[in-house]
């Protein structure tokens, strides 16, 4: 496949998982606002723009309507959902030939939903609505994204920026969130800690899924335990570093080129450290440089890919 | 068949038409009578059947149809640049088969007598040198591509995809107004058109027998591979685009999913020992076919024009060297400058020996001095073009034209009479719209799309284009036209 559009496809979902990150964070931390603990509004907003990344330079203004309308709506901000979509719809405006004209649809659709009067009447009537029917329209998306399309290289490119973005997300998640809950004081019964520890599950759909694990009994280090190193549950990095070894081998399979040798090398690393590691072992150390190392070894899978795939030089490729 | 419902019927077959004036251009619908023409009954019957709302509920429907799928255009100027659906009007337009017979024969004919001028201007040069075609007036045309020289094209194929244009006179005759040889577009909104309209009015459709145009794209793959190069049985077949802010964009994904090639833009392509290679994940992989929607100027900075970075540099030594196909040919634009087209007819004379079986509209050569001076003369009657534009851009309308606008034109003329020509302003054929809830009639033409490979095959049919504002003549996308189903039926 065309380099362009691998690069392409690879963005449309990482913009996609963005979006939806962002709209999942924001409807958690709209919800622990409701709560009145220690924790002021305004440390939860800065704790949710550091955990979307930093990407965003919006200061705490006081008016929390006015604030997740930008979030939502805004064009311009990298973090904003309005943003991800358009950058995922451009993207795949770049690759129409390529993906089916159902995804275009869906896409477009939302698209389009996102720029409606119609959605902003929702948001002001019910905040709650309108983040869920965003949530619905990408969900829609990703379902005829794997229904519609041939599961050949440019679906592994989607599931490659999709696992990456989500991966990326989950661990700038926990470190934000680490200092704050990681450390307090267990066996809090206010009953405000277990609202923070389900908020932090819900972050990342993961609250019922860890009760099956776990049941009810929510604490921050099998919190930990299962968004790190559980190997079932698809937002945990673990699975979503599986799934990144998956996407590039199926990528070398149907291609057949020269071995993207530096590329397994780092993901079969971070593969091994969230395989071998024990949570025992994570919590004594130094947690929040682990947390970090996730981070970067994500960062350089995504530069090898482009070495790879998309930037590769013209002489290395004529010589093979 | 008792009489009364009859009647009743034909009572609100005439409440149909509002404000429908009748005069000395063709009406597709109407005869100069003012009763419908028999081919069209079906049609004005469903109307008149239909209930109002139904009908824009249709119209509504239609429009999401376009909006969900992207059929649009974007306006510029604006932040974000507002996408608006293409434009477009609810009913067919509908040709007989005894019309579109003489269409067909007359495009084949007219197509391969081109192809025939483009082989022979850029290799002997016969039609030339036999004083049919005034050399001058080849030699100064700025789409005449020097490097073609001597260059063998595959199957001696040059124009490989045509889209002409046609007109329809007041006596019912289709003639035709300019030959698109080097990129046309439009083809697109034919195929989404049809699809759509196939929605809209499924029985009447399905009454009508209508002849299917579906296959163009298949047609189009087919076209292509038959011009790969030699000893290439696998012909890697790419369709080259400018790019997403083209305005043809979203027909370029449109014929490459179809088709199901890559669609590439210059920068994925490189070329290295002669050979044009794509940059794919699997490393380099070598181009056989490029269908080009780039125009000349911007395909090879090496050899045209050296600011752009929409081609690929070394494109056209490889097409040289017969290492990849690149059509349609550089150079065709030659054969539409608008001065060569009245040279036409003589040239289906010259190498068919055959008499047009359409005819050209009358055309005014203004570097020739007595046509010059008739047509300063009568400069608010005649419609002035500049030769080597498209697009309905360096147009003056005499009738409707301002004393400065043509003080101005006249100008131009005087300055460089090459690059003009007139024709009588036409006025060419009408055909129902719905404006609001009920009919007027609008002008309209016809590009059939016609494709060259093996043999000229053209889908019946091509894309009907509507002034859509009252009394223009102006039928160009970029200019405020729309577009209409256009069905030839079986019978």
């Amino acid at each position: 496949m065309l380099s362009r559009v691998a690069d392409s496809l690879y963005w449309m979902s990482r913009y996609l998982e963005r979006a939806e990150n962002t709209v999942r964070q924001l409807d958690v931390t709209m919800g622990l606002m409701l709560d009145t603990s220690g924790t002021s509004a305004e440390k939860r907003w800065q704790r949710l723009m550091a955990s979307l990344g930093k990407v965003t330079e919006m200061e705490w203004s006081g008016d929390l309507d006015a604030m997740a309308r930008t979030l939502v709506f805004d064009s311009i901000d990298h973090a904003a959902v309005t943003f991800c979509i358009n950058g995922a719809r451009e993207n795949a405006r770049q690759v129409r030939e390529e993906i089916s004209s159902e995804q275009w649809q869906r896409l477009n659709r939302l698209f389009h939903q996102m720029h409606s009067q119609h959605a902003q009447a929702q948001f002001r009537s019910s905040i709650n609505d309108a983040l869920a029917s965003v949530v619905d329209g990408i969900h829609l998306f990703k379902g005829v994204s794997d229904t519609t399309m041939i599961h050949g290289q440019g679906w592994q490119f989607i599931r490659l920026g999709r696992y990456l973005e989500r991966s990326y997300a989950t661990a700038t998640l926990l470190e934000v969130y680490q200092p704050d809950l990681f450390h307090a004081q267990e066996q809090d019964h206010s009953g405000y800690q277990y609202l923070e520890l389900v908020g932090l599950l819900r972050c990342c759909t993961s609250f019922e899924a860890y009760c099956q694990v776990y049941t009810a009994d929510v604490s921050s280090d099998r919190i930990l335990e299962f968004l790190l190193l559980n190997r079932d549950f698809p937002h945990a990095i673990r699975y979503c570093v599986d799934g990144i070894r998956d996407a590039i081998e199926s990528i070398q399979r149907s291609g057949g080129r020269r071995p993207p040798e530096e590329l397994t090398a780092v993901i079969g690393r971070l593969q091994a450290m969230l395989s071998y590691t024990t949570i025992g072992e994570i919590l004594a150390g130094d947690t929040g440089a682990f947390l970090h190392t996730i981070r970067e070894q994500c960062m350089r899978i995504h530069e090898f890919i482009y070495r790879y795939y998309v930037h590769y030089s013209i002489q290395s490729a004529l010589a093979i | 068949m008792k009489a009364g419902p009859k009647e009743e019927l034909a009572v609100e077959v005439d409440s149909l038409f509002g404000d429908y004036p009748l005069d000395q251009a063709f009406d597709e619908m109407r005869e100069a009578s003012g009763d419908v023409r028999a081919h069209y009954r079906a049609l004005a019957e469903t109307l008149a059947r239909l209930p109002e709302e139904e009908l824009q509920r249709r119209k509504q429907s239609a429009d999401l149809s376009f909006l969900t799928q992207g059929i649009t255009f974007t306006v510029y100027g604006r932040d974000e640049g507002t996408e608006r659906i293409f434009p477009y009007d609810l009913l067919p337009r509908l040709i007989t088969a005894q019309e579109w017979d003489r269409i067909e024969r007359g495009l084949t004919q007219r197509i391969t007598a081109l192809n025939l001028f483009l082989r022979d201007v850029y290799s002997d040069a016969k039609i030339l040198a036999d004083r049919i075609i005034p050399r001058e007036l080849v030699y100064s045309c700025r789409h005449y591509r020097r490097q073609m020289r001597g260059l063998q094209v595959p199957r001696n194929v040059y124009i490989a995809v045509v889209g002409s244009d046609l007109l329809r006179l007041n006596t019912g005759e289709y003639v035709v107004l300019e030959d698109n040889l080097r990129v046309p577009s439009g083809v697109s909104y034919m195929l989404t058109n049809r699809r759509v309209m196939k929605r809209t009015f499924p029985q009447l459709f399905h009454s009508y027998g209508v002849r299917p145009i579906e296959h163009y794209a298949q047609l189009l793959l087919a076209t292509l591979r038959s011009l790969a190069p030699e000893g290439r049985p696998e012909p890697n077949i790419v369709l080259l685009t400018p790019g997403v802010f083209n305005s043809a964009y979203f027909e370029h994904t449109y014929l490459a999913r179809q088709m199901g090639i890559d669609l590439v833009e210059g920068r994925d392509l490189v070329t290295h020992d002669n050979i044009v290679y794509m940059r794919t994940t699997d490393g380099l992989k070598r181009v056989d076919v490029i269908y080009r929607r780039v125009d000349d100027d911007f395909s090879d900075p090496l050899i045209f024009r050296a600011d752009s970075s929409l081609g690929c540099g070394g494109l056209f030594n490889a097409y040289r060297a017969g290492n990849v196909t690149v059509t349609n040919a550089f150079g065709t634009g030659l054969a539409d400058d608008k001065a060569v087209y009245a040279y036409v007819p003589r040239m289906i004379r010259y190498y068919l020996n055959e008499d047009p079986i359409l005819n050209n509209v009358e055309t005014y050569l203004l570097s020739e001095d007595k046509e010059r001076r008739h047509v300063l003369a009568n400069l608010d009657k005649l419609v002035v073009k500049a030769v080597g534009e498209s697009g309905g851009y360096g147009m003056l309308i005499g009738p409707h034209s301002t004393a400065r606008q043509r003080e101005e034109f006249a100008r131009q003329i005087e300055a460089n009479p090459r690059n003009y020509i007139a024709q009588p302003t036409l006025d060419f054929s009408r055909a129902p719209c719905l404006i609001g809830n009920h009919l007027e009639p609008r002008h309209v033409d016809l590009r059939p799309y016609i494709l060259f490979g093996e043999k000229v095959n053209i889908v019946p049919g091509g894309l009907t284009r509507v002034a859509l504002e009252k009394g223009s003549l102006v039928v160009n996308s970029s200019q405020g036209g729309g577009s209409k189903d256009t069905w030839v039926l079986e019978q």
